[in-house]
């Protein structure tokens, strides 16, 4: 009674207090501060996700970003709730939700709510426009106190952007990483940042924890937005997805500039003419001062997409594109051993409970988990797949042109070529010269030289075309990428027969199929094609320009004149050697199994 | 219901008044004014990597310019243990520093970087702020050794709760300062923290954001700075050369010291903490230690059933020794315990 009669008095002297001049503008900025504050709490609670294991035992926090349910949390917390979890949103309301895709390295997941198409959603914002001392929100289920789920609030300031925290246990490594003094404590794992104006700037995942036990003691990571996007479409894809390096150990000199101290000669850096020494002046667009810097930029793409470097050997400086190589082996990425804290780490712990095995699956959704090697869920990339293949219809049906295709032409320089593509050869006249490669060759140099390998391209585009994903030892969905390094971002399918792998690119904003990439074996240059034009040729749409180029250079650029597409029957999908029964491919030994 | 004494609720009615007058201006604190205080605090702090990286012994801190020439203030700890400790600067450079002086009962050293002819932007301690609770504060510093070579300080936002002594809980806290500190309502110390700076959201610095500090009853861990007022005298007099340290003043002459762990042939491990832990560095060779078969590496425990839990408390049970005492001593070694007995030698 006496305490709130002082604190009721207190507030009456404030009010009527004669203040300086300023004194009633600061009141009237104080409470606008505080209506905002409520306004972007308010504006922005129903996106939040509070996760639950099945069971109950344990989650974390998520956000949501789509009105068809995708949602973003935490690796490190969807890997203890199983693959369907239980998600609860600020409206009170308990909904299913699928894992969809993971990456393990950057501590990233994305699952699905269900049940629902407009599901409330937060709104992406920039996390390279963040600086020291903005304003931040982190938001979430601290200690999974909120059993309304009505999300917890704690808000504080960006106290470094670009922060680079080694990695904890084996392969989880923040990099260009939010620090905030916003509270993060377990529970927090996987929930939102947001920035002053409500928009989503990171995921809440890591903080530093030593002597005062595992709970906030200042020091807060989010993952930035920006890198997440950069996965978006690869999580989407349902794939465990893999980060990048370039091939190429760098060193800081005392002079503040970073170079290469060791490079690997297969990789596409040195094909590119990178070299041990050089400098590197800028990666991806942002300048390197610190080898933190490099492996910042490095850590927010996912591998294989394609990035410039801009390099400086003495005076003279270039600017090159090198695709990414993966930064693991498939195996290393693998979820299943769930990597614990590292004993010898102690300050660096993921806040997130642990928990015991999930219950099965709710039975109205358990055909949207399918489970393959390489993938968190392999429903998703099923539906992406049909999603993107989609604009291969407007083609026209190709299913039946499985016999000899004719295309003829001529050249930038109005050389003609002729190519002939058999169920069994490929062959080309073109100026002057007769090539021909076989289906079965296993000799994969590149004909014509130069080309990267256009022959065998051409046969995996007659293949691609005709029987889609069918006659591909594996065919997938990859994600985005921005074309070439520097274009728009393109929707990626990727095909692998034999040792060759191609990269099908399809247009975002209208999904178009706009050109392909075909690697004879691993550490080449591809044979690249881009589709300049296309035609009409015998009822169907058809490419009528080509850029073929291979590494640095252009090969040719053709304008097809002529296209003959015979019919044939439907080639039988091959069972690939590595895939086989372990038989021996003799007449025998089918006898023998007919029996 | 329990009944508050007057004296309690008056502080909480000027707490509150406080907290009120103060906000008016913070709410003008906007994240433009951090960024313009952070580009005049982020050259005039460095990071400080020295002695320490085994296990919760941290091997960096931080620190602040508080001359052109480059001496550099910062909180007395075992980081500074090294002939020279290694300072970056905002821009990434690296310089070698050298412990000019300290003064371990303010828990505040003075660096002084190695090179002549160089220029470093500095704060003006003449312009430190003083600060009531309720004021808002930014705390710069390399905590958890989050920033390398050229990237920033970690900021912190807060409020002073509280400017009171440590001393007001005596034996709670294990430190040698005795005077006025800032309690901050932000995390502010952590591994590394120490030596950074608080400063009000108008930019002026404020006090040395000090160790980490636990209080041993409650198990809490409290989050103080020194106000700078307190400190700049004694910098002042470090680096111009005319500062007595303290220390050796106040030193208890009264308590006897009769005897050290030398005259037994015992070499202690370096006393770079508060409670640094008795470990036996070395044993002379053919001294009374070596003949009882005290070894390298052994832990202290018991002098003469007297609880060691120090090199100081150490020092002192050995300095009460007199000639012809018998000596027993209770070390651990590798998780056993092992006693050794001897005869206090009359001194030569």
């Amino acid at each position: 009674m006496r305490t709130a009669w002082f604190m009721s008095i207190a507030w009456g002297v404030v009010g009527a207090a004669s203040w300086p001049a300023t004194g009633g503008a600061d009141d009237a900025d104080v409470l606008a501060a505080q209506q905002r504050r409520v306004e972007v709490v308010q504006r922005v609670s129903p996106s939040v996700v509070a996760i639950f294991a099945p069971g109950g035992q344990g989650g974390g926090s998520g956000v949501l970003i789509s009105p068809d349910g995708y949602a973003l949390s935490n690796f490190h917390v969807t890997s203890g709730t199983g693959n369907f979890m239980k998600c609860g949103l600020n409206d009170g309301k308990l909904y299913d939700a699928v894992i969809v895709g993971i990456d393990p390295t950057g501590d990233v997941a994305v699952l699905k709510l269900l049940g629902r198409d407009d599901f409330p959603h937060a709104t992406i914002g920039d996390s390279d426009l963040l600086k020291a001392g903005d304003w931040v929100y982190a938001m979430g289920n601290p200690f999974l106190l909120a059993v309304d789920f009505q999300p917890t609030v704690t808000y504080g300031i960006v106290s470094g952007v670009h922060r680079y925290q080694y990695p904890a246990g084996t392969i989880l490594e923040y990099t260009d990483c939010i620090q905030t003094d916003s509270s993060i404590n377990p529970g927090n794992s996987g929930g939102p940042l947001f920035n002053d104006a409500g928009e989503l700037v990171g995921i809440n995942g890591r903080g530093s924890f030593e002597k005062r036990g595992r709970v906030n003691s200042g020091a807060g990571y989010a993952i930035s937005i920006n890198q997440i996007m950069h996965f978006l479409d690869h999580l989407k894809s349902g794939r465990i997805v893999d980060h990048a390096t370039l091939g190429a150990a760098v060193t800081s000199e005392l002079d503040g500039s970073v170079t290469i101290q060791q490079i690997l000669e297969e990789s596409e850096a040195y094909r590119r003419g990178l070299r041990q020494g050089d400098e590197i002046v800028s990666f991806a667009g942002r300048p390197i001062g610190s080898v933190n810097q490099y492996k910042n930029i490095l850590g927010i793409y996912p591998k294989g997409w394609k990035l410039p470097i801009e390099y400086r050997r003495g005076q003279e400086k270039a600017t090159v594109y090198v695709r990414l190589r993966g930064l693991h082996n498939p195996g290393e990425i693998i979820p299943g051993q769930r990597r614990d804290d590292d004993p010898k780490k102690p300050d660096e712990r993921r806040p997130g409970p642990r928990r015991p095995p999930p219950p099965p699956p709710p039975e109205q959704y358990k055909d949207l988990f399918v489970e393959k090697e390489g993938y968190a869920n392999y429903y998703f990339n099923q539906v992406e797949q049909q999603r993107v293949l989609k604009g291969l219809d407007a083609w026209g049906d190709y299913s039946t042109k499985n016999g000899v295709w004719k295309l003829a032409g001529r050249d930038q320089r109005e050389r003609p070529f002729a190519v002939t593509i058999t169920p069994t050869t490929v062959s080309l006249a073109y100026i002057d010269q007769n090539y021909e490669v076989s289906v079965d060759a296993t000799d994969f140099q590149p004909t014509p030289e130069g080309s990267g390998g256009l022959l065998t391209a051409l046969l995996h585009f007659k293949l691609f075309l005709t029987q889609r994903g069918f006659l591909f030892s594996d065919f997938h969905y990859l994600g985005s990428e921005p074309l070439d390094g520097r274009g728009e971002k393109a929707d990626v399918l990727l095909s692998e027969l034999s040792a060759v792998q191609s990269r099908w690119y399809f247009g975002r904003t209208s999904p178009e199929f706009v050109g392909f990439d075909s690697q004879l074996s691993k550490d080449q240059d591809e044979c690249e094609v881009r589709f300049l034009a296309v035609g009409e040729f015998d009822g169907r749409r058809f490419p009528s320009r080509w850029q073929i180029r291979s590494g640095n250079s252009e090969y040719a650029v053709w304008t097809i004149e002529s296209v003959t597409l015979a019919e044939g029957p439907s080639p039988q999908r091959k069972t690939e050697p590595e895939t086989a029964p372990v038989a021996a491919p003799d007449s025998k030994s089918s006898e023998s199994e007919a029996k | 219901m329990k009944r508050r004494t007057q004296s309690q609720t008056d502080r909480m009615m000027w707490i509150c008044l406080c907290a009120m007058l103060l906000c008016g201006g913070a709410a003008r604190a906007s994240a433009q004014g951090v960024e313009e205080i952070t580009r005049h605090v982020e050259p005039r702090m460095v990071k400080i990597f020295g002695a320490g990286g085994l296990r919760n012994l941290h091997h960096y801190s931080t620190g602040f310019f508080v001359t052109a020439e480059g001496h550099i203030a910062t909180v007395w700890s075992h980081v500074l243990d090294a002939d020279e400790v290694t300072v970056v600067l905002s821009n990434g450079r690296s310089h070698t520093a050298r412990v000019l002086g300290a003064e371990p009962q303010l828990d505040l050293a003075v660096l002084k970087v190695q090179g002549e002819d160089l220029q470093f932007p500095h704060f003006d301690l003449k312009t430190s702020a003083t600060a009531m609770p309720g004021a808002r504060v930014l705390a710069y510093s390399n905590m958890f050794k989050v920033a390398a070579g050229d990237e920033p300080m970690s900021i912190l936002h807060g409020v002073i709760a509280a400017k009171t002594r440590l001393s007001a809980r005596r034996g709670a806290y294990e430190v040698p300062y005795n005077g006025p500190v800032y309690i901050v309502d932000a995390i502010t110390n952590n591994p590394g923290s120490g030596g950074g700076l608080l400063m009000t959201w108008d930019g002026r610095p404020l006090a040395m954001i000090g160790k980490e500090l636990r209080n041993t009853e409650s198990n809490t861990w409290i989050n103080y700075a020194i106000p700078l007022p307190e400190l700049s005298e004694v910098i002042e007099q470090i680096v111009t050369g005319n500062y007595v340290s303290k220390e050796k003043a106040a030193d208890p002459a009264d308590l006897p010291n009769r005897y050290s762990p030398l005259d037994f042939g015992l070499v202690m491990v370096p006393d770079v903490v508060y409670r640094t832990p008795a470990f036996v560095d070395r044993v002379l060779p053919g001294s009374t230690a070596e003949i009882a078969e005290v070894r390298e590496g052994d832990l202290v425990l018991f002098v003469n059933d007297r609880l060691i839990h120090s090199c100081k408390t150490l020092a002192q049970e050995i300095g009460a020794l007199e000639a012809g005492d018998e000596l027993t001593i209770v070390l651990r070694r590798e998780n056993q315990l092992v006693t050794v007995r001897f005869d206090v030698p009359r001194k030569p």
